[in-house]
């Protein structure tokens, strides 16, 4: 039953990823990938991780997206390109190089992942707030603190970039 | 709770699936925002991997600190994501306002 979610979460999560990346609409692009980043956080909360299930929906399809889709709006794009529409080798070789990283991926974790019966089980209060918060504030408190600064420069040298030349 | 019978292979085989069609939409289009989503996807591809392994941590005695660690590292990279998303569209928008267009082929500016 609960592979039966995770495969369903993966499906949804993998066809409306080539939807995002395919189609030539970018609001539609936009708008696949937030069902995408759903069907991740369902992933997640499969694996009884609450909390990160709950920040992948606030943060990436609450802010993320919301901020493609208004610099989507803001420049006005018409895209009338197609996946790979432009140069043919370039668009070949991009898709061999593609598939050869992915074939990579896929030997490396079959040959260092034994077959063990590796089973990924759950239990109550792993994924949970309360051991990452506290960890947060106690193990990883300096980290913590720096994305904050880090969270500031980016605003501060978005609005500088994005700001009008004065004359 | 039941025990989950999710292979976690399954879950670094979706991981890598999507962090495949990342690399097509990152090497094929010319749009730069579909670029960027398609940077979004890989991201994101990515911390599947680190809840993979923070699961198979938790299942064993003794690495519980190991799981919440890979959890946090998801934190962070949700953060640093979101930060460089902010700077990335800004540098589309000065760009747009530059060329009149995010096409990344009809960006030379810097090439001579």
């Amino acid at each position: 039953m609960v592979s039966f979610a995770f495969l369903a979460a993966a499906v949804i999560a993998v066809v409306f990823a080539c939807i995002a990346i395919a189609h030539r609409s970018p609001v539609i692009n936009v708008m696949s990938l937030v069902v995408v980043f759903f069907a991740m956080a369902a992933v997640f909360a499969i694996l009884g991780m609450d909390f990160l299930a709950a920040i992948q929906i606030i943060v990436y399809s609450g802010a993320i997206l919301v901020l493609f889709l208004f610099v989507i709006m803001l420049l006005n794009i018409q895209s009338v390109e197609r996946l790979g529409s432009g140069r043919r080798f370039q668009a070949l070789l991009g898709t061999l190089v593609a598939l050869a990283i992915g074939a990579a991926i896929v030997l490396a974790v079959c040959m260092l992942m034994p077959e063990t019966g590796a089973v990924l089980a759950g239990a109550e209060g792993r994924g949970t707030v309360v051991p990452i918060g506290r960890a947060l504030l106690t193990t990883h408190l300096f980290a913590f603190e720096f994305i904050t600064l880090l969270l500031v420069a980016a605003i501060v040298g978005a609005v500088y970039l994005a700001r009008k030349e004065p004359q | 709770m039941n025990p989950i019978e999710i292979p976690h292979t399954w879950v670094l085989m979706l991981s890598a699936i999507l962090f495949v069609i990342g690399i097509v939409g990152v090497l094929l289009r010319r749009n730069g925002i579909a670029i960027f989503l398609s940077l979004e996807i890989m991201l994101n591809s990515a911390n599947l991997v680190f809840v993979a392994f923070a699961m198979l941590f938790a299942s064993q005695p003794g690495m519980t600190a190991a799981a919440v660690s890979g959890q946090i590292f998801v934190f962070f990279v949700i953060g640093v994501a979101a930060a460089e998303a902010a700077v990335g569209l800004a540098l589309f928008i000065a760009l747009h306002r530059l060329n009149e267009s995010i096409d990344v082929d009809r960006v030379n500016i810097l090439r001579w």
